[in-house]
């Protein structure tokens, strides 16, 4: 049952729009979550009955909570512009992966039962009654996207599909036919903080086993706190840094940041996650439990400030909805953003010549950078704007000689997901995900050809785990995926005095 | 879902991963990696092992680090790393070892 046969396409120089293929991926949708993972977040175990009342009913509570979901439904004009700029569309050529495809699964539904020329002619304007058909087309579609909101970029009058991929999965939750992966990870942050189910006595022994390593390796005592109270910084990181290659690497260079910093910092056992799976089911409830433990964490040590490690739309939670989350945040440190990224963290101590950084210990490689989409495009980091492209990328260039950019067209506001992003990463989306993957690897490939590009350095944990399962995909090895903070770790010179 | 050992059917998610851990055998391990198709070895058994013990302990499977170091110190470096582990379980050691080992199957960003 490991084997599953799919074509992976081939990396044949600038990326092409696909010939389209009706149906192309029509047979790839992930697990159904069972009773257990949907009754553990309060949602029914099975399809309801009466689910499509129940379902048009949803639609029409999150129409009135969220005005922008009315008008992303009421706006689109059908111009085109996003057609071609879905990676999941370059990738499998299903035109039901066009972002337009996308949002009209949900957009016909809306008129039918929400606008008056729906009611009365549905044929006329497109309109269609929700049927189980279109349910299928729900559950498989809206699991193809990743909320990487690239299309939105290109969209005239910015309708973003993740809302609208996100609140068909909030409907579809709410009528029992929810995702496995999302909704069992979300489920086990409520009850364990994290996403990996690590309890506190075994995140414990892996830090312990991280300080002898960094020991052995430097012959300096650098420290990994848990639940340290009274600390001044606490560290969320996504729970993959505790557990998964390279984000563990990730972590030694956060943890070898604060060290030469000379601050005291803490993990919390409570608040193990910095991830938060609740925004890719769009439950808001969900999102402010999982943020509601870094809150009880952040108030139960008394720290001052938040750190949050490398993950992509745990940034964005924490960068644009955390105050609203589980704020006031009035028992902080003022002087300092809440949260703060560990890249700004870093970044400052740079710019304060406190950190001596010798980029000769990473001459072995040559870096690019990949631009995660939640970094990227909805949220900033630091005081100016373009923050978020900015800081990583001159943390990159103090740490290694050589670093080169991807195309453009592929970087920034306009990166490529990369292919796992939205609560995909998944093994039962395997297919998608490789394929999904191609106009990044597109990328990747040119400059590993024209610039001699060993390594590509992120600073998000699924574009890292992502990365490491379909490079060798398209014939690259997989640990040339290492994390930002793995560079400045390498090159940080420990003890060294300024 | 299930697999069949000795006349006794054991119950597995989707993917293979068995629903009671308790119901775990060397003989079922045989069993799951022949589907996988391992021919398990000395060193897939040391795998195998180590993470049990390690589940017993710490009611997780540990990060791929720590089962890096444990083979290190079993079979000396040029075992003890992230290829050769990948070399003995293709689709990752924490996963597909996991699976062989009667674990739940690691979760989140991994």
């Amino acid at each position: 049952m490991a084997k599953k046969e799919f074509h992976i396409p081939e990396l044949t120089g600038h990326t092409e729009v696909p010939d389209i293929v009706d149906g192309a991926m029509a047979h790839c949708r992930p697990f159904v979550a069972g009773a257990e993972h949907q009754e553990a977040l309060g949602f029914p175990g099975e399809l309801v009955e009466g689910w499509e009342q129940k379902a048009i009913a949803k639609l029409g509570e999150l129409l009135e909570r969220n005005r922008a979901l009315r008008v992303y439904l009421d706006t689109c004009v059908k111009c085109g512009a996003c057609a071609d700029k879905c990676h999941y569309f370059l990738g499998t050529g299903d035109p039901k992966n066009m972002p337009v495809a996308r949002q009209d699964l949900l957009r016909e539904v809306y008129r039918r039962y929400f606008t008056l020329s729906g009611r009365l002619a549905p044929r006329m304007v497109g309109a269609k009654d929700l049927t189980k058909e279109v349910l299928d087309d729900w559950y498989t579609y809206f699991h193809q996207c990743s909320q990487c909101r690239r299309c939105s970029v290109f969209c005239p009058y910015g309708i973003d599909t993740a809302e609208i991929s996100m609140a068909a999965r909030e409907i579809m939750d709410h009528i029992g036919l929810g995702q496995k992966y999302s909704n069992e990870i979300i489920a086990k942050v409520h009850k364990i903080g994290n996403n990996l189910g690590l309890p506190p006595r075994a995140l414990e022994n892996t830090l312990e086993g991280l300080e002898e390593d960094v020991k052995e390796e430097t012959g300096v005592d650098v420290r990994f706190p848990l639940d340290v109270e009274g600390a001044e910084i606490m560290l969320v990181s996504p729970s993959a840094d505790f557990f998964a290659e390279p984000h563990v690497d990730g972590l030694i260079g956060y943890a070898k940041v604060f060290h030469q910093a000379g601050v005291s910092w803490t993990i919390s056992s409570h608040a193990s996650e910095a991830a938060n799976f609740a925004m890719f089911i769009g439950s808001y409830e969900h999102m402010r439990r999982i943020a509601g433990r870094i809150r009880e964490a952040a108030r139960q040590l008394g720290v001052r400030r938040i750190v949050f490690g490398e993950c992509g739309h745990a940034w964005r939670a924490g960068y644009s909805f955390l105050n609203t989350l589980a704020g006031p945040w009035d028992f902080l440190d003022s002087r300092y953003p809440v949260p703060q990224h560990i890249c700004e963290f870093t970044y400052d101590l740079i710019g304060r010549g406190a950190l001596g950084l010798d980029a000769s210990a990473n001459d072995d490689m040559t870096v690019t950078y990949h631009d995660s989409c939640n970094v990227a495009r909805a949220s900033r980091m630091g005081e100016a704007p373009g923050g978020q492209f900015h800081i990583p990328r001159e943390l990159i260039k103090a740490s290694v000689n050589r670093f080169v950019d991807m195309d453009p067209e592929t970087t920034h506001g306009k990166t490529f997901c990369c292919g796992g992003g939205g609560g995909l990463l998944t093994d039962d989306l395997l297919e998608l995900r490789v394929k999904g993957a191609r106009p990044r690897m597109q990328a990747l490939k040119e400059v590993v050809e024209e610039e001699g590009v060993t390594h590509i350095a992120a600073i998000c944990a699924i574009c890292k785990s992502q990365f490491s399962t379909v490079l060798p995909h398209y014939g690259f090895e997989m640990d040339m995926t290492v994390s930002l903070h793995q560079l400045v770790g390498n090159a940080i010179r420990l003890g060294a005095k300024e | 879902m299930s697999y069949e050992l000795n006349g006794k059917v054991i119950e597995h998610d989707e993917e293979g991963y068995i629903v009671d851990i308790e119901q775990w055998s060397e003989e079922l391990a045989n069993v799951i990696a022949v589907q996988e198709e391992i021919e398990m070895n000395d060193e897939h058994w040391e795998v195998v092992n180590f993470l049990r013990e390690y589940y017993q302990e710490y009611q997780i499977a540990p990060a791929v680090r720590v089962l890096i170091k444990a083979m290190k110190k079993a079979f000396g470096e040029e075992k003890g790393n992230n290829k050769y582990m990948y070399n003995l379980f293709p689709y990752g050691p924490a996963k597909q070892a996991c699976k062989i080992a009667g674990l739940p199957k690691p979760t989140g960003c991994i």
